[in-house]
């Protein structure tokens, strides 16, 4: 190599530098990265097994201890600070989470459906890009903001339209929450839809459907399981709200009678008390069950979400 | 019935039987176009309340809104002055977030989708990564209460809320970084393992380089995230009100990690529930801020999204 | 020769591209941890001269306490104090742990609370007052009610309470048909809540389930100014012109009296509470300082603007 004529003006070429240097260098960092690599794939399982860990460690004395687990989930009576009797009643926050979840679902899942079917068979093009932007931009307003709307915004309107005694309450609570979950509805709806081949609708068409024909004969069967997903992961957000609900639902520890009703949920419940409990006390650690409750749901929701999707893929290969 | 239609033959009233709708036609025409305008009106009854809410916040918040606005520390007991002390405290909290989660988030995506083998322990990890993306963030809060601010002994502080909102943030990142790297083409990867590349050496040389824009895309979408949360920080380490300089260099660095801090979200929360004397325009006006920056921040992610698409070379 | 030079830049050019955002991100963490070293950590006494009192507590008297941080460090700007609400038992709460120094609150410490701070700390809490609050109950505007005995607000507030119109409160107005009372409330735990409960309920009675409870003082004024049939109760700096304050009376039909700084002094308002700080032992240093500086007139001068009773008012 250093005998060729060297071109004038031009330094010689250099010296070709020994190969295995390098390559040891290398084997012993790369098993290293690689480590490094699969330890941070791995980290999801370990933060989520850290956030049951936590959260059942603090709940932990009080669950297999003084909590009276019948009590707990059947008397609507939450007076955690009492001076005669302290009683962990969540009756009334779980009827208030369910009832503020189901409002939300039913005004968001034909509305978040409607909008997913719209995008995927009926828009096209430039409109279509331009609302999904929106959706997606409505999916980033934060939860404060939403609570902030509900409470300022809503609140009067609704006692000015309804002729409610409170302006947050249940109906509130529904809206906003509906506003909340519906982003996520229409685009895990719509990528739900758009995942179904081609071929179906073609053979729709041959056979002289017309578009809403082809949605509700041919597509909403063919992905009724993204669906189902999408509509459980807009459930497991509407569930796990936290700011907003403890803005706009009044906050009220009773089982509602009515839409105009104040009610409180679980979540709001450990918002608005974490912070005046002394830690490791009774109050504290009841909170903690909450929450253990809480993570429960929402694994179990996400777990049905991710095997409704997973029979979708399932399907497509059969 | 009708003979097909010749070249040079004129269309004749059996063609046109062909081509005339039938009664049938017309019905299923006339639905369709009515469950076209329903699911309209459907998607627009969603996207026409939100404007019509953000724009009554924006003409709500008019009169504070300035740039002095963003400048100026809260005074007179914060029921006048800026957002500038809570605005710093997000910026440090978001920043601190993202350079815990995003090496962690990025190398776990890589992982999920270079070395990961189609096995139980994936499903796993996978499974594991959708959890975490819906548990509730009061869980969340309760979780950085008790790992950050009491096991790791970091107490009430920046780092422990960052942390918090890191480990919040994590699925966004590792979502989309993994999608960023499946959009590279298996091709380049085959190229450079027939050329002896190990498999680090092309993630690091190929691969990550050209997905760089995808993951950049989910690391700004944490960022707006991470700003608008206020459950996970209201217990690990915002604060009420903490006095920060208003001008020199110290204004810009005011939190030690071991510091308390102000935020954004955290502002609003207090000023409408907490001060006292604080005018409507104000709470609005920092409700309109906090929707302005979530929202700019996600444009540019969206923004970015749009201009890689444009850009693919291959 | 200036092919060399060339390439040096180049090289130079393109490592700057390549470690140039990653470098100016640690440069910021860096300076981040620096100042970190210099003004963070939690207690009053750390070695250069910035220092930290966090101070956490009482919601009815987080604004006054932003007040007299934001009024502190105006006089004296080596001190930040950092201010932190939640409710009185977030504050003891917290003294308990050593994550504050001094606590804010509207209540008296409960016995099992001074022993934990005694196990805690090695001393007992030292309590000093600070100033003196009305809690008012505040009703909407355009509520025709005055006055209000306590008896009364028992029984609309407490359990087993059997007030729950407008119409039975004051029968001789006439009311239509949605009158049915709407009480608004703290939540569980916070220190009005437990001052009402002991002042008003009497200690061994619980509230009614299904108020309306508001996560801080400002925010039961609020709803109640735009609720009309809402009642509530919250310290008398919180007044805004939509809503009324009610005259209290001890008994039912003796004259109710109003929530004012006068009534408050002289003792003849019934549900006056005095405004505490609390520290785990006798304060020292900086602590001290800052305590002194809130007794002084300065600092009371500030507790009277956002609408409380200073000390020297009440005597």
């Amino acid at each position: 190599m250093s005998d060729l004529p060297s071109i004038s003006g031009s330094p010689a070429p250099a010296p070709r530098r020994p190969e295995r240097r390098t390559f040891s260098v290398l084997a012993l960092v790369e098993p290293l990265i690689e480590w490094t690599i699969r330890l941070c794939g791995w980290s999801a399982i370990l933060f989520v097994a850290a956030i049951f860990f936590f959260v059942f460690r603090e709940a932990a004395p009080v669950l297999f201890g003084e909590l009276d687990l019948r009590e707990f989930f059947t008397s609507q009576n939450w007076i955690p600070s009492s001076e005669i009797r302290p009683q962990y009643g969540i009756l009334a926050l779980l009827i208030g989470t369910l009832s503020v979840t189901g409002l939300a679902m039913l005004l968001a899942v034909p509305l978040g459906l409607g909008a997913a079917v719209y995008l995927s068979e009926f828009c096209g093009g430039t409109l279509r890009e331009v609302l999904k932007v929106v959706i997606e931009l409505l999916a980033a307003i934060p939860s404060i903001v939403w609570g902030f709307v509900g409470y300022m915004v809503i609140g009067p309107v609704l006692i000015h339209v309804t002729g409610a005694a409170v302006g947050i309450n249940l109906l509130n609570g529904g809206i906003i929450l509906a506003l909340m979950s519906v982003p996520v509805i229409v685009s895990v709806g719509e990528d739900a839809l758009k995942a179904v081949p081609d071929s179906y609708r073609e053979a729709a068409v041959a056979l002289g459907a017309s578009r809403w024909e082809i949605v509700y004969r041919v597509l909403f069967p063919a992905a009724k399981n993204g669906l189902l997903a999408a509509v459980l992961l807009g459930v497991g957000r509407a569930i796990g709200e936290t700011m907003a609900v403890l803005m706009a639902t009044g906050h009220a520890v009773q089982i509602p009678t009515s839409l105009l009703d104040p009610i409180r949920t679980l979540t709001a419940t450990v918002a608005a008390e974490l912070g005046d409990v002394v830690a490791g006390g009774t109050h504290y650690r009841v909170l903690f069950v909450i929450g253990l409750a809480l993570f429960a749901v929402s694994f179990v929701v996400n777990l049905t979400a991710d095997l409704a999707v997973k029979g979708v893929r399932s399907d497509k290969t059969g | 019935m009708t003979r097909p239609a010749e070249t040079g033959q004129h269309a004749d009233a059996s063609d046109r039987e062909v081509f005339t709708p039938s009664a049938l036609e017309r019905r299923k025409k006339i639905k369709e176009t009515i469950a076209q305008y329903v699911f309209l009106a459907m998607t627009l009854s969603l996207v026409v309340p939100v404007f019509a809410i953000l724009g009554y916040i924006l003409v709500q918040a008019w009169p504070v809104l300035s740039l002095s606005f963003i400048w100026e520390n809260p005074r007179d007991f914060m029921t006048a002055g800026g957002l500038w002390a809570p605005l710093v405290g997000t910026f440090f909290l978001v920043l601190i977030s993202l350079l815990v989660a995003a090496p962690v988030g990025i190398l776990a995506g890589v992982y999920l989708n270079e070395y990961a083998g189609d096995n139980w322990l994936t499903r796993i990890v996978n499974l594991a990564v959708v959890n975490l993306a819906g548990v509730p963030s009061i869980v969340h809060a309760l979780f950085g209460v008790g790992a950050f601010v009491l096991f790791a002994g970091m107490g009430r502080s920046l780092l422990a809320a960052s942390c918090t909102l890191a480990v919040m943030t994590l699925p966004v990142i590792i979502t989309s970084t993994r999608e960023a790297l499946a959009a590279v083409p298996m091709t380049f990867r085959e190229a450079c393992w027939n050329l002896g590349a190990s498999r680090w050496q092309t993630i690091r040389t190929i691969v990550l380089p050209n997905s760089i824009s995808g993951i950049l895309t989910g690391v700004i979408l944490q960022v707006s995230r991470a700003a608008g949360e206020t459950a996970p920080i209201l217990f690990t380490g915002a604060v009420f009100f903490t006095p920060i300089p208003d001008h020199g260099w110290e204004s810009f660095l005011p939190y030690g990690l071991g510091d308390r801090c102000m935020a954004l979200s955290m502002h609003l929360f207090t000023l409408s529930t907490q001060v006292r004397g604080v005018s409507d325009e104000l709470q609005y006006g920092t409700a309109f801020v906090l929707i302005a920056l979530v929202l700019l921040v996600n444009s540019l992610s969206i923004g970015l999204r749009t201009y890689l698409r444009s850009r693919k070379r291959w | 020769m200036i092919r060399q030079d060339r390439v040096r830049i180049e090289r130079v050019v393109s490592g700057l591209r390549r470690w140039g955002v990653p470098g100016v991100a640690i440069a910021m963490v860096c300076g981040l941890l620096a100042s970190g070293a210099g003004c963070g950590g939690r207690s009053a006494s750390s070695p250069d001269n910035h220092i930290v009192i966090p101070v956490e507590g009482s919601d009815t008297m987080v604004n006054v306490a932003q007040a007299w941080a934001e009024t502190y460090h105006w006089k004296h700007p080596e001190v930040s104090v950092q201010v932190l609400g939640g409710g009185s038992g977030v504050g003891i709460a917290s003294l308990i742990d050593g994550n504050c120094d001094m606590a804010n609150s509207s209540r008296q410490m409960k016995p099992d609370e001074i022993q934990k701070v005694e196990a805690a700390h090695g001393a007992k809490p030292t309590e000093t007052v600070v100033g003196y609050d009305a809690l008012a109950v505040y009703v909407h505007k355009s509520n025709p009610v005055e006055t209000v005995s306590l008896d009364q607000l028992a029984e609309i507030y407490g359990w087993d309470g059997k007030l729950t119109r407008w119409s039975q409160v004051d029968p001789k107005h006439r009311w239509n048909e949605g009158d049915a009372i709407v009480r608004v409330s703290r939540q569980a735990g916070c220190g009005t809540y437990s001052y009402f409960r002991e002042a008003v309920l009497g200690k061994k009675r619980d509230f009614k389930l299904g108020s309306v409870d508001q996560s801080g003082s400002k925010a039961v004024v609020a709803l109640v100014s735009r609720t009309p049939n809402a009642i509530g109760y919250s310290g008398m700096g919180y007044q805004t012109p939509e809503v009324k304050m009610l005259r209290v009376s001890p008994l039912v039909g003796q004259p109710g009296v109003a929530p004012t700084a006068g009534n408050a002094k002289n003792g003849s308002y019934p549900i006056t509470r005095p405004l505490l700080i609390y520290t785990a032992g006798e304060p020292a240093g900086p602590v001290r300082d800052y305590l002194d500086w809130i007794l002084s007139a300065e600092g009371q001068t500030v507790v009277r603007e956002l609408g409380y009773v200073s000390l020297d008012e009440h005597e």
